[in-house]
C-alpha cells in the first residue's frame, strides 16, 4: 500500500507527507499552544527565578544561589520542610492501610455493596471548604461533639485539636485520611479486580485462615497496586496545602505550615519575594521528582 | 457422615460469624464517613447557639428553614455559584475538545516531530502546579488577566492529563477502522468527529467527571487569581463568609450544604464512570 504512489510520481508523495504532517499539528496545536503558554513558559520560568531576586516592581536581579544560602537558615522554611515531611510520613501509611481495609471489605460478596462504596467515595468529591468547616465545628475545643463525648467519657485534659501545638497536625492529618480513603479504596479494589481468585480458594483447602490467605496470597499479589497507591499518595501529600489553610491556617505558631503553605505566603502575602518563592518550589519540585523517578524505576522493574 | 454433617455446620456458622463481623464493620465505618455530614445538615437547620448543644439533637425539633433563605442575601451566593458553574462548564468543554483533539493525532496519525512532541507532555505531567504557580501568576498579570475569569479557564483547559487519558482510549480503537473511513472519502477531521469521538464516550465521561470535580472543587487558583467578590467562586466565596462570620454557624452550615449539592448531583449521576476513572487513571496525583 505505501508504495503505490511512489511509483506514479516522484513528487507526489513527499507532498502528501507535509499535508499529514500539517493535519496531524492541526489537531495538536489547540491543546499544545495552550499548553506550552501555560505551563512550558512558567515553568522554565521557575527555574530561572529561584536563582533571582523580584519583588514584582523593581528589576529582577540575578543573585545566583543566595536564595538557597538563605532557605538553609530559615527557620520558617524549615518549619515547612519538616511539617511536609512529617504530614506525608503519618498520612501515607494511615490512608494506605485504611483504603486497603475498605477495599477488601468491600470485594465481599455482600448486600449494599455499592451504597458502602459510595458512601466511603463521597468524602474525596465533597468541597474541602464545606468539609473542612464541619470538621472545625466538630473537633471545636469548647464546644464541639467530639470534646463532649471525651468529657462525658470522663477524659480530664481535653485535646484542644487544631488550636493546640501538639495536636493541630493530627487533627489535619485525621482529616485527611477520612476524605482521600474513599479515593485510594477505589485503586485498589481496582487491583483487586486483577487478582486470581483461584490461588484464594487453593490455599483455603489447604487449610489457610482468612488472614494467612490476605496476607501470603492476595497482599503479594496486589503489589503493583500497593505501589501506585504509595506514589500517588507520597506526591499529593507532598504538595499539601488547602486543609492546613482551612483548618489550622499553617498554625499555631507554624505547627502546621507546609511548603506549599510558605510559597503562597512568600509570594502573596505581605511584601511578595517572588524569586525566594521560586527557590521553595525547587525544593518542592525536587522532592516531587525524587519520588517520580523511583516510580520509574518501580514500573520498569514490574515489566521486566 | 456425621462429621462431615458438624464440618460443614461449623463453616457455615463461622461464615455466619464472620459476615456479621463484616456488616458491623461495615456500618461503623460508614457512619465514620456519614456522620459530618448528617451533622452539617442537622445543623444547617437550628439556631446558632442549638448547633452545639449536647447531647446532641440530631432531627431538630424546631427546623429552621430560614437559614436557607437568609444566606442567599447575607453572601452573593448565587454570584458565587454562576461563576463557579460558568468556569466549570467552560473548562470542562475545553479540556474534552482540545484533549480529544490532540489524543487522536498522538494515537492515529503519523508525522515528524510526534515522539519529541509527546515527551514534552509527558516529561511536565510530573512537576506539580504549585512549584510553577508564581511565575504563571506574573505572566497573567503582566497580561492584565489577573481578576478575569480567563485567567482560571487558561491555567485549568489545557493539562497534558487529558491528552495522555483520551490517548490512552484511542490506542485501543482498531486503526482498521479509521483505514476504512479513509479509503470511504472521510477527512482525518472527519473521522475524529464522527468515529473516535461517538466511540470515546467512557473515556469522555471520565474526563468530563475528573475535569467538573477538579475545577468545581479548586481552591488554590481562584484564591490567588480572583481577589473580587463579583469573580469569586463558590469555594473561595464560602471561605470569605466563613472567616467573616465565623459564628453564623447555622448560616455556614447551609451554605456549606448548597454547596455540596452539584457535585452530589453530578457524582450520583455518573458514578460508574467515577469509579472507572479513578482505576484507569491512576497517574492522577
Amino acid at each position: 500500500m505505501a508504495t503505490k504512489p511512489v511509483a506514479k510520481s516522484e513528487k507526489k508523495p513527499m507532498k502528501k507527507e507535509t499535508r499529514n504532517t500539517l493535519i496531524a499539528y492541526s489537531f495538536i496545536a489547540p491543546n499544545f499552544i495552550g499548553f506550552c503558554v501555560f505551563t512550558l513558559v512558567p515553568m522554565a520560568f521557575a527555574i530561572a527565578l529561584a536563582f533571582c531576586s523580584w519583588d514584582g516592581v523593581n528589576a529582577i536581579e540575578f543573585v545566583g544561589f543566595q536564595n538557597f544560602i538563605d532557605l538553609v537558615t530559615d527557620s520558617t522554611f524549615l518549619a515547612a520542610f519538616k511539617n511536609t515531611i512529617v504530614y506525608s510520613v503519618a498520612v501515607v501509611p494511615l490512608t494506605l492501610v485504611c483504603a486497603l481495609g475498605l477495599a477488601v471489605l468491600l470485594n465481599q460478596p455482600i448486600k449494599g455493596r455499592n451504597f458502602f462504596r459510595t458512601v466511603a467515595f463521597f468524602p474525596y468529591v465533597a468541597s474541602l471548604v464545606a468539609v473542612a468547616a464541619v470538621w472545625n465545628m466538630i473537633f471545636s475545643p469548647s464546644m464541639g461533639p467530639v470534646n463532649m463525648i471525651l468529657s462525658a467519657l470522663g477524659v480530664e485534659n481535653l485535646p484542644r485539636w487544631a488550636a493546640g501545638k501538639e495536636t493541630a497536625m493530627l487533627t489535619v492529618i485525621l482529616f485527611s485520611v477520612w476524605k482521600n480513603m474513599g479515593y485510594y479504596m477505589v485503586m485498589y479494589l481496582a487491583g483487586l479486580q486483577g487478582t486470581n481468585p483461584e490461588l484464594e480458594e487453593a490455599a483455603e483447602l489447604d487449610g489457610a485462615n482468612r488472614w494467612q490467605v490476605f496476607w501470603h496470597i492476595t497482599l503479594p499479589q496486589l503489589r503493583p497496586t500497593t505501589f501506585l497507591v504509595i506514589i500517588t499518595l507520597t506526591i499529593a501529600s507532598f504538595k499539601v496545602y488547602d486543609q492546613m489553610y482551612m483548618i489550622t491556617q499553617g498554625g499555631p505558631g507554624n505547627a502546621t505550615i507546609t511548603l506549599v503553605y510558605y510559597i503562597y505566603n512568600v509570594a502573596f502575602v505581605n511584601t511578595p519575594k517572588y524569586g525566594y518563592a521560586s527557590a521553595v518550589a525547587m525544593v518542592l519540585f525536587v522532592l516531587v521528582l525524587i519520588v517520580t523517578i523511583i516510580q520509574f524505576r518501580g514500573s520498569s522493574n514490574d515489566d521486566n | 457422615m456425621a462429621t462431615q454433617a458438624v464440618k460443614t455446620q461449623s463453616a457455615k456458622t463461622r461464615h455466619n460469624v464472620s459476615m456479621v463481623i463484616i456488616y458491623v464493620l461495615l456500618i461503623l465505618i460508614a457512619a465514620v464517613m456519614l456522620v459530618p455530614f448528617v451533622w452539617m445538615l442537622s445543623a444547617s437547620l437550628k439556631l446558632n447557639k442549638d448547633v452545639f448543644a449536647f447531647p446532641i439533637e440530631w432531627i431538630p425539633s424546631n427546623p429552621r428553614w430560614r437559614n436557607y433563605v437568609d444566606i442567599w442575601t447575607k453572601i452573593p451566593l448565587l454570584t458565587f455559584i454562576k461563576n463557579s458553574a460558568k468556569l466549570t462548564i467552560i473548562v470542562t468543554l475545553l479540556q474534552l475538545f482540545t484533549s480529544s483533539f490532540a489524543a487522536y493525532a498522538f494515537a492515529k496519525l503519523d508525522f515528524k516531530g510526534k515522539n519529541t512532541l509527546f515527551l514534552g507532555y509527558i516529561a511536565t505531567i510530573a512537576v506539580p502546579w504549585q512549584a510553577y504557580m508564581v511565575p504563571q501568576f506574573m505572566m497573567m498579570r503582566s497580561w492584565n488577566l489577573n481578576n478575569t475569569h480567563l485567567a482560571i479557564i487558561c491555567l485549568q483547559a489545557f493539562s497534558a492529563f487529558g491528552v495522555f487519558l483520551m490517548k490512552q482510549f484511542y490506542e485501543g480503537v482498531p486503526s482498521e477502522l479509521c483505514e476504512a473511513a479513509r479509503i470511504d472519502g472521510l477527512s482525518e477531521y472527519g473521522i475524529w468527529a464522527r468515529i473516535m469521538l461517538p466511540l470515546s464516550k467512557p473515556a469522555l465521561s471520565t474526563l468530563t467527571i475528573i475535569t467538573f470535580v477538579n475545577t468545581w472543587n479548586d481552591f488554590l487558583g481562584p484564591l490567588i487569581y480572583l481577589t473580587k467578590t463579583e469573580l469569586k467562586t463558590i469555594q473561595i466565596g464560602l471561605r470569605m463568609f466563613i472567616s467573616q462570620y465565623s459564628a453564623e454557624y447555622g448560616l455556614i452550615m447551609a451554605a456549606s450544604v448548597i454547596a455540596l449539592i452539584p457535585v452530589l448531583i453530578v457524582f450520583l449521576a455518573l458514578q460508574k464512570y467515577f469509579v472507572q476513572g479513578v482505576a484507569t487513571s491512576g497517574l492522577k496525583g
